[in-house]
C-alpha cells in the first residue's frame, strides 16, 4: 500500500509538471502544420476556365505574366516610417527631425515625378517578426509561426508550396545575394547564389558590402530572370545602436544610393519590390507583435506603368488546412465557408452572365475581400499570438509544484510521517477532473484538453500546498525551508540563472562540466573539512589534541581523494566529445563524432574500430566485475545466467553490426544482400535480447544464492592457529573464548548427531546487494541498445558514464552517514551532482538542445527500409536524444542504496592493518558481516520514504530547470535569440523532463519489485521450512566479496538464532 | 596582544594592496608600451613577483622572532629548497586542476600556467610564510577548528576567498558582450567581496581587516584570473 501511495504520488507530481508544460506550451510554441500541396499550371484554381487565362504564352502559367523579370530587394527591418520625408506633414505638431527620417529620398522623388509608376505601401508583418519566420511568411504566403509541425525536422527548408519553388518550376532563373538564411530556407533552388554568414548583430557592413561588391556584375551580365538581394545593414544597424542613432541615417543613405542605383539600370519588362520583412521597436529590437514591429515598407516601381489589377483568389488552403487540423474554430469556419461558397457562386453567375454587371462584380469583390480577412483573424488566432495569460499560468504551475516537491520532501525526512495524505490529493484532483469531464460531456461543449487538465492540477494542487504549508507554517521559519547546504544552493541557483542567457545556453555544455567539477571538488573539500578525508593520525600536530573526527573514517583518504581525480578525470576526457552549437561559427565539432563508415583511411578505421570493440567488452568487464564482487554472479537465478551468457551475446552483436554498418560498401556484390539483411537483423537482436533481459528481471529479481546444508553439521570454528604461551592480555582474551567455543561446537554436534537429523541452515548470500545489483544490472540491459543508436565512438561515453557515475556514487557515499533505524535521507548535493552530470553527459553524447543537432541516424538503425515519420523512428531519434536523462533518471534510486553498499568495506578495512591484529582477535565476530541493503529492508516505512524524498528532490532539481527555461522564453519573448536559443532549449528541457520523470518512477518501481520479490522470497523460505516441520536456521550474509571466496567457512562466523515462525525479519543481526 | 596582531594584520593586508596597485603603475615607467589591457601577461608576471616580494618581506619582518629557533645555514637552505619545490609543486597542481576543469590542454598552455602560478602567489606563498613547507599544518589550518591564532585566520579566508574569486572569474567568460573592459571584468569583484566579508563578518572579527582582506584578494584575483580564463575560453569556442 505504501509502495503503491509513493509511485502515485510521484505520478501525480509528474501530472502536475506535465500540466504546467502543456499549459505553457500551448501558449507560447506557435505551432502549425506544414502541407505538402503544391500548385501547378496545369490544375487551375477554381472551377472552369480562367477568363484571364492566356495559354499559350511562352512562360505564363494560369495567366500571362506582366513583367519578364523581377528585382526584389528585401531590406531587412526596413521599417514603414523609414521610407517616409523628413519633415513630417500633420500640422498642429512641430516637425521632427529623427535621424532616420527622409533618407530613402528616391522614393519620395520617383513618386512625385512618376506616380503611375510606383506605389509606397505600409505592410503588416504578421508576429513572430523574425526574419526567418518573415521569409518564409513572404516567401509561401501564409502565416509565420515557430514551429512548422511537418515531415522535415532535420532542417529549416521550407517544405510548403512557395514562390522560389514556383519560380524555378517554371523555368525562371532565381539569382539570390545577401542573409545566408535563404541557403537554409531554400537549400540548392537558386541558379547562382551569394550567402553571407548573418550571425555576428554587431557587423553592419559585411553582408551589404558583399551584395553590392556582386550586385552590378550579375545585373549586367543578364543571366537572370529574378534578382533577389536581401540586405542586413538596417537590421544589425537597429540591433547595435537603434533606430535613432545617427548609424542608421548613413546606413538608410547607403540603401538609398543601391536604390537609386537599381532603379536607372532597370528595363521596361522589369519590376522593382522593395521591401522590408518587418519593422522594430524603439530599441532597436524585433520578434514580437508591436505596432512599430508590424509595419515594414513596401515598394514597387517598373518604368512601365502600373495597373491596378483584381486578385485572383483561393480558399483551397482553409480548407485543406481545415481538413489536416483541428485546431481552427468550428463556428467561424463555417461561417467563412458560406461566405466562400455563396461569392463563389455569385462568380460563377457572373462569370455565365458577363454582360452589365458591375454591381454584381462589387459585391463579388467586397465578399472575397471579407472572406480573406475572415481566414487571416482566425489563422492568426489559432497560430500567432502569444497567450500570456496560459504562459503566466503555466509557470505559476510549475513553481507551485517545484515548491510543493520541496515541501513534501522536507516532510518526508521526519520520523513521523505518513503516506494516507499523500493519496488525498491524487483522489481530488481525478474526480474532479472526472466531474468536469462528465459536466462537460453532458452540456455538450468542447474544452480544451490541456485546460482540463491544467484546471485538475490546480484543483488538487492547492488543497494540498495549503495543507503542507499549515503544517510547515506553524512549526518551523520560513529559511527551514531550504534546508540545503548554501553551496549547492549556490550551484543550484546558479544554474537556474544560466537559463536566461543566452551565451550561457549556448555555452551549456561547458558551464554544466564546470558546475559539476566544481560540486566535486566541493565535496572533496568538505569530506577534508569535517576531517572524514585523512585519517586522524596523519592530522595530529603538537596542538592537534582536541580535533577527533566526527564519524568514524570510513574511507581511507588518497581513496576519497583518488575517486575526485578520477570523476574529474573523466568528466574532461567525455568533455572531448563536444558537438559545437550552431551559433559559434568558429567552433569545431570533436569528430569523434561521425560514425566510422564515413571514415576514409582503412587502417586508422580498424584501430578505431578495435578501440570500440575494447570499450564495449571494458563495459561489460566492469559490469560483471562489480557484480562479482558484490557476489551477485554466484545466483543462479534467470537474470543472473543472462547477465553471464546474454550481456557478451549482446556485445558480440553490437560488434558485428558496427563492424557490417561501418564496412557496409566494401562488401563483395555477392554478399551484398547478406550483410544488408545482417544489418537489420543484427540491432533488433540486441534490442530483443535487452528487453528479454529486463523482462527477466522483473520477474525473478532476487538474484540470491541460497544454500541450504542439511544434516552437515557446520564445520569447526576456525581456530586461528596460537602457538606459544599466551603473552598478553589480548592473546588471553582472545584464546579463551575460542577454546570455549569450540568446545561448544563439539558438544553441539555430538548433540545432533544423536538426532536422526540435522538442523536445516540456509544461507543465503548477496542478499546484502540485492536492490542495487537489480539496478545495474537493468541499466547496463538499457545502456546497450542505446549504445546501438548512437555512433560507434559514442561508446567510450558510454563507458565513461558508467564509471563517473560509479566515481561518483562512491565519493557521495564516503560523505554519507549511515543512520540505521532512523529516516534514511539523500543529501542534496547527490541529487544536484547526480542532475547535472545527467545534463553534462547529454551534451557528451554529442547532442545540442538545436532541431538540427539531433541524430537523425538514429531512425535507420535496424530499418530495412527508409521509412516514413512513424512513431517507432521517432521513438528511437528520442532514445538516441535522451538516452543520458533515461539512465540517470532510472538509476537514480542507486543514490539512496550506494552508502549502504560500501558499508561492506568498512570492516574488511579495519581489519587490514597488521598492528590491529590482536584487537581485531578480540572483537566480536558479529560485527564482520554488515546488514549492507537489508537495513532499508529492516525499516520498510523509512524505506519509502526515503524513496519518495529522493523522487521528489530529483523532480525539484529538474523541475527549477525546466521553471527556468520556461521563465527564460516567456520573459524574453522579444529577445533576438528567441527563436534560436530559448525556446529549442525549453523544447529539449521539457522533453527530457518527461523522459526523466517517466524513468525516474521506472527506476523506483524496479527497487520495489525487487523490495517485494525479496519479501516474498522471505515467505516462502519460512513456509517451505514451516511445512518441513523442522527445525531450521537461516543464516544471512551480506558481504559478497568474502563470500566468493569459500562459502562454507563463513557459516559459523554468523549468529543463529532459531527460526522463529512467522516473523520476517529473522535475518537481524545484533548490532 | 591581539590588539597588536589586527594592527599587523591591517598593515600587511594594505601594504600587499600597495604593491599590487604599485606593480600597474611602476613598469610603465621601464617598460615601453605597457598597459594592463594589452600586456596583461606581462602584467600578471610582475604582479606575481611583487606579492611574493611583499609576502617575503613581511615574512621576514613580523615574523623573524618567530622562526628564530634554528638559524643553521644549512636548516635556512633546506627549508628555502623545500618552499621552492612547494611552490612548484603547487603551479603544477593548479595548473592540472584547471586542465580538469576544462581549460584546453595545448593550447594557450602559457595562460593558463600563468593563471596557476598567480593564484599559487595569493595561496601558497602565504602559507610558506606563515606556515613554512609543512603539509600537516596546512591540512590543520584549512580544517574545522583547526585553526589557533589570528594570523592562520587570516590566511584560512584570504586563501580560500581567492579560490572563490577565481571561480567567480570564470562566469563572465560565456559572455559575448565584446567590451573591451571585458578583458578585465570586475564582474566576479562585487560578490566575491560580499562574500568574503560575510565570511569574515560570521568569523567575528574585526570589520577593517575583513574589508581590506576582501578587497586585496579579490579585486586582484578576479581581475587578473578571468583574463586568462577569458583568452582561453574565447580560443576554445571561436577558433
Amino acid at each position: 500500500m505504501q509502495k503503491i501511495s509513493v509511485l502515485l504520488f510521484l505520478a501525480w507530481i509528474g501530472f502536475l509538471f506535465y500540466a504546467g508544460i502543456a499549459l505553457f506550451t500551448s501558449g507560447f510554441l506557435l505551432t502549425r502544420l506544414e502541407l505538402n500541396n503544391h500548385s501547378s499550371c496545369q490544375e487551375p484554381p477554381g472551377p472552369g476556365s480562367l477568363p484571364w487565362g492566356s495559354r499559350g504564352e511562352p512562360g505564363a502559367c494560369w495567366m500571362a505574366s506582366r513583367f519578364r523579370r523581377l528585382v526584389l530587394v528585401v531590406i531587412d527591418a526596413l521599417r514603414f516610417d523609414f521610407a517616409k520625408p523628413k519633415l513630417s506633414q500633420v500640422s498642429g505638431e512641430p516637425p521632427v527631425s529623427l535621424p532616420f527620417l527622409g533618407k530613402l529620398s528616391s522614393f519620395q522623388k520617383i513618386l512625385e515625378i512618376q506616380p503611375h509608376h510606383a506605389r509606397l505601401y505600409q505592410s503588416k508583418a504578421d508576429p513572430p517578426t523574425t526574419t526567418m519566420q518573415r521569409i518564409k511568411a513572404l516567401t509561401t504566403g501564409s502565416l509565420p509561426t515557430f514551429v512548422d509541425a511537418g515531415s522535415n525536422f532535420a532542417s529549416y527548408a521550407v517544405a510548403e508550396d512557395n514562390l522560389i519553388k514556383q519560380l524555378t518550376n517554371t523555368g525562371r532563373r532565381v539569382v539570390f545575394m545577401g542573409d545566408e538564411t535563404w541557403n537554409d530556407l531554400f537549400p540548392g533552388a537558386f541558379s547562382q547564389a551569394f550567402f553571407f554568414s548573418s550571425f555576428d548583430v554587431r557587423d553592419l557592413h559585411t553582408v551589404d558590402n558583399g551584395i553590392l561588391e556582386h550586385l552590378h556584375p550579375t545585373m549586367d551580365s543578364g543571366e537572370w530572370d529574378v534578382l533577389i538581394f536581401h540586405f542586413l545593414g538596417v537590421d544589425h544597424c537597429g540591433h547595435k545602436h537603434g533606430p535613432h542613432h545617427p548609424e542608421m541615417a548613413k546606413k538608410l543613405s547607403q540603401m538609398d544610393q543601391v536604390i537609386q542605383g537599381l532603379v536607372e539600370r532597370l528595363e521596361n519588362d522589369t519590376l522593382l519590390v522593395v521591401t522590408g520583412d518587418h519593422g522594430m521597436t524603439t530599441s532597436g529590437n524585433h520578434g514580437g507583435d508591436s505596432e512599430l514591429e508590424n509595419s515594414a515598407a513596401l515598394f514597387l516601381y517598373s518604368p512601365t506603368a502600373l495597373f491596378p489589377s483584381a486578385p485572383p483568389e483561393v480558399s483551397r488552403f482553409l480548407r485543406t488546412y481545415s481538413a489536416v487540423a483541428q485546431d481552427l474554430q468550428v463556428k467561424e469556419l463555417h461561417r467563412l465557408q458560406n461566405l466562400f461558397s455563396k461569392a463563389s457562386a455569385d462568380y460563377q453567375q457572373l462569370l455565365q452572365s458577363p454582360q452589365g454587371a458591375e454591381a454584381a462584380l462589387q459585391t463579388v469583390i467586397t465578399e472575397l475581400q471579407q472572406f480573406l480577412r475572415g481566414v487571416r483573424a482566425m489563422c492568426i488566432e489559432s497560430w500567432a499570438r502569444f497567450s500570456l495569460v496560459r504562459m503566466a499560468a503555466g509557470a505559476a504551475l510549475l513553481a507551485a509544484t517545484c515548491f510543493l516537491c520541496l515541501l513534501v520532501s522536507q516532510s518526508a525526512a521526519s520520523p513521523g510521517f505518513y503516506f494516507r495524505p499523500l493519496l488525498i490529493p491524487v483522489v481530488w484532483g481525478l474526480t474532479g477532473a472526472m466531474v468536469c469531464a462528465g459536466l462537460l460531456a453532458a452540456t455538450g461543449l468542447k474544452l480544451d484538453l490541456v485546460v482540463l487538465g491544467a484546471m485538475a492540477a490546480v484543483g488538487s494542487l492547492l488543497p494540498c500546498l495549503w495543507k503542507a504549508w499549515i503544517g510547515w507554517g506553524s512549526k518551523k521559519p520560513l529559511t527551514a525551508l531550504l534546508p540545503m547546504p548554501e553551496p549547492v544552493l549556490l550551484l543550484l541557483l546558479i544554474r537556474f540563472a544560466g537559463f536566461f542567457s543566452d551565451s550561457f545556453v549556448i555555452a551549456e555544455a561547458r558551464a554544466a562540466p564546470f558546475l559539476l567539477v566544481s560540486l566535486v571538488l566541493l565535496l572533496v573539500a568538505q569530506l577534508h573539512w569535517e576531517g572524514k578525508l585523512l585519517p586522524p593520525k596523519l592530522l595530529t600536530g603538537p596542538r592537534f589534541g582536541f580535533l577527533t573526527p566526527t564519524g568514524p573514517s570510513r574511507h581511507n583518504g588518497l581513496h576519497a581523494l583518488g575517486l575526485g581525480g578520477g570523476l574529474l578525470l573523466c568528466i574532461r576526457v567525455s568533455g572531448l566529445f563536444h558537438r559545437c552549437p550552431e551559433e559559434t561559427p568558429a567552433c569545431s565539432s570533436s569528430p569523434w563524432l561521425s560514425p566510422l563508415a564515413s571514415m576514409v583511411g582503412g587502417r586508422a578505421k580498424n584501430l578505431w574500430y578495435g578501440a570500440c570493440v575494447g570499450v564495449l567488452v571494458t563495459l561489460l568487464a566492469v559490469v560483471r566485475l562489480w557484480l562479482r564482487h558484490y557476489g551477485n554472479l554466484k545466483s543462479p537465478e534467470p537474470p543472473v545466467l543472462f547477465v553471464r551468457w546474454g550481456l557478451p551475446l549482446m556485445v558480440l552483436g553490437t560488434a558485428a553490426y558496427w563492424a557490417l554498418a561501418s564496412g557496409a560498401d566494401e562488401a563483395p556484390p555477392r554478399l551484398r544482400a547478406l550483410v544488408a539483411g545482417a544489418l537489420v537483423m543484427l540491432p533488433r537482436a540486441v534490442a530483443g535480447l535487452a528487453a528479454s533481459g529486463l523482462v527477466l528481471l522483473l520477474w525473478r529479481p532476487v538474484t540470491v544464492l541460497v544454500k541450504a546444508s542439511t544434516g552437515a553439521p557446520r564445520t569447526r570454528t576456525i581456530l586461528t592457529p596460537f602457538s606459544g604461551p599466551p603473552t598478553s592480555q589480548a592473546d588471553l582474551d582472545y584464546v579463551v573464548p575460542q577454546i570455549y567455543r569450540h568446545m561448544q561446537e563439539e558438544f553441539r554436534g555430538r548433540l545432533e548427531r544423536t538426532k536422526s537429523q540435522g538442523p536445516l541452515t540456509v544461507a543465503a548470500y548477496q542478499l546484502g546487494s540485492v536492490y542495487s545489483a537489480a539496478m545495474v544490472t537493468a541499466l547496463t540491459f538499457l545502456a546497450f541498445p542505446l549504445l546501438l543508436l548512437h555512433a560507434e565512438r559514442i561508446s567510450f561515453v558510454f563507458l565513461l558514464l558508467f564509471l563517473q557515475s560509479f566515481l561518483l556514487l562512491h565519493l557521495l557515499a564516503a560523505g554519507i552517514p549511515i543512520t540505521t533505524p532512523g529516516p534514511f535521507t539523500v543529501p542534496w548535493q547527490a541529487v544536484s551532482a547526480w542532475a547535472f552530470m545527467a545534463t553534462q553527459t547529454f551534451y557528451s553524447t554529442g547532442h545540442q538542445p538545436v532541431f538540427p543537432a539531433i541524430h537523425w541516424h538514429a531512425a535507420f538503425v535496424g530499418v530495412s527500409e527508409v521509412p516514413g515519420f512513424t512513431w517507432l523512428s521517432a521513438l528511437m531519434v528520442g532514445a538516441n536524444t535522451f538516452a543520458s536523462h533515461l539512465l540517470f533518471a532510472v538509476g537514480c534510486p542507486l543514490l539512496l542504496l550506494w552508502p549502504f553498499l560500501c558499508e561492506s568495506q568498512g570492516p574488511r578495512k579495519r581489519r587490514q592493518p597488521p598492528g590491529n591484529e590482536a584487537e581485531a582477535r578480540v572483537r566480536p565476530e558479529e560485527e564482520e558481516e554488515p546488514l549492507m541493503e537489508m537495513r532499508l529492508r529492516d525499516a520498510p516505512h523509512h524505506f519509502n520514504a526515503a524513496l519518495l524524498q529522493l523522487g521528489l528532490k530529483y523532480l525539484f532539481v529538474l523541475g527549477i530547470q525546466i521553471l527556468a527555461s520556461a521563465l527564460a522564453a516567456s520573459i524574453l519573448r522579444r529577445h533576438l535569440m528567441v527563436w534560436k536559443v530559448f525556446a529549442p532549449k525549453f523544447i529539449f528541457e521539457a522533453i527530457g523532463f518527461i523522459v526523466s520523470s517517466v524513468g525516474l518512477c521506472l527506476g523506483i518501481a524496479l527497487v520495489m519489485r525487487v523490495d517485494g520479490a525479496v519479501s516474498s522470497w522471505f515467505r516462502q523460505l519460512v513456509l517451505s521450512h514451516q511445512r518441513a516441520g523442522e527445525q531450521s536456521s537461516l543464516v544471512y550474509t551480506g558481504a559478497g566479496s568474502s563470500a566468493r571466496e569459500a562459502q562454507p567457512h563463513l557459516l559459523p562466523s554468523c549468529s543463529q538464532e532459531p527460526l522463529a515462525p512467522g516473523t520476517s525479519s529473522f535475518y537481524n543481526l545484533k548490532p | 596582544m591581539k590588539d597588536t596582531d589586527i594592527k599587523r594584520l591591517l598593515y600587511a593586508h594594505l601594504l600587499c594592496i600597495f604593491s599590487i596597485i604599485l606593480s600597474i603603475f611602476i613598469p610603465s615607467f621601464f617598460l615601453e608600451n605597457f598597459s594592463i589591457l594589452e600586456t596583461h601577461l606581462t602584467w600578471l608576471c610582475i604582479c606575481s613577483v611583487f606579492v611574493t616580494a611583499v609576502n617575503l618581506i613581511l615574512y621576514l619582518v613580523v615574523k623573524s622572532n618567530v622562526s628564530s629557533k634554528r638559524s643553521s645555514l644549512s636548516y635556512k637552505v633546506t627549508r628555502f629548497l623545500k618552499c621552492c619545490i612547494y611552490l612548484l609543486m603547487s603551479c603544477f597542481s593548479f595548473h592540472v586542476i584547471f586542465v580538469l576543469y576544462g581549460a584546453p590542454l595545448i593550447e594557450l598552455v602559457l595562460e593558463t600556467f600563468l593563471l596557476a602560478v598567480i593564484l599559487s602567489t595569493f595561496t601558497t606563498v602565504p602559507c610558506l610564510c606563515l606556515l613554512g613547507p609543512n603539509f600537516k599544518a596546512w591540512l590543520r589550518v584549512f580544517s574545522r577548528n583547526g585553526v589557533t591564532s589570528i594570523w592562520e585566520n587570516s590566511l584560512q579566508i584570504t586563501t580560500i576567498s581567492s579560490f572563490i574569486g577565481t571561480w567567480l572569474g570564470a562566469f563572465p567568460i560565456p559572455l559575448d558582450w565584446g567590451r573591451p573592459w571585458q578583458v578585465f571584468k570586475v564582474f566576479g569583484f562585487h560578490m566575491s567581496s560580499i562574500l568574503t566579508f560575510q565570511m569574515a563578518i560570521e568569523r567575528k572579527h574585526n570589520i577593517c581587516r575583513s574589508l581590506c582582506v576582501c578587497t586585496r584578494h579579490c579585486c586582484t584575483n578576479s581581475r587578473i584570473l578571468t583574463t586568462t580564463v577569458q583568452g582561453r575560453f574565447h580560443s576554445h569556442f571561436y577558433t
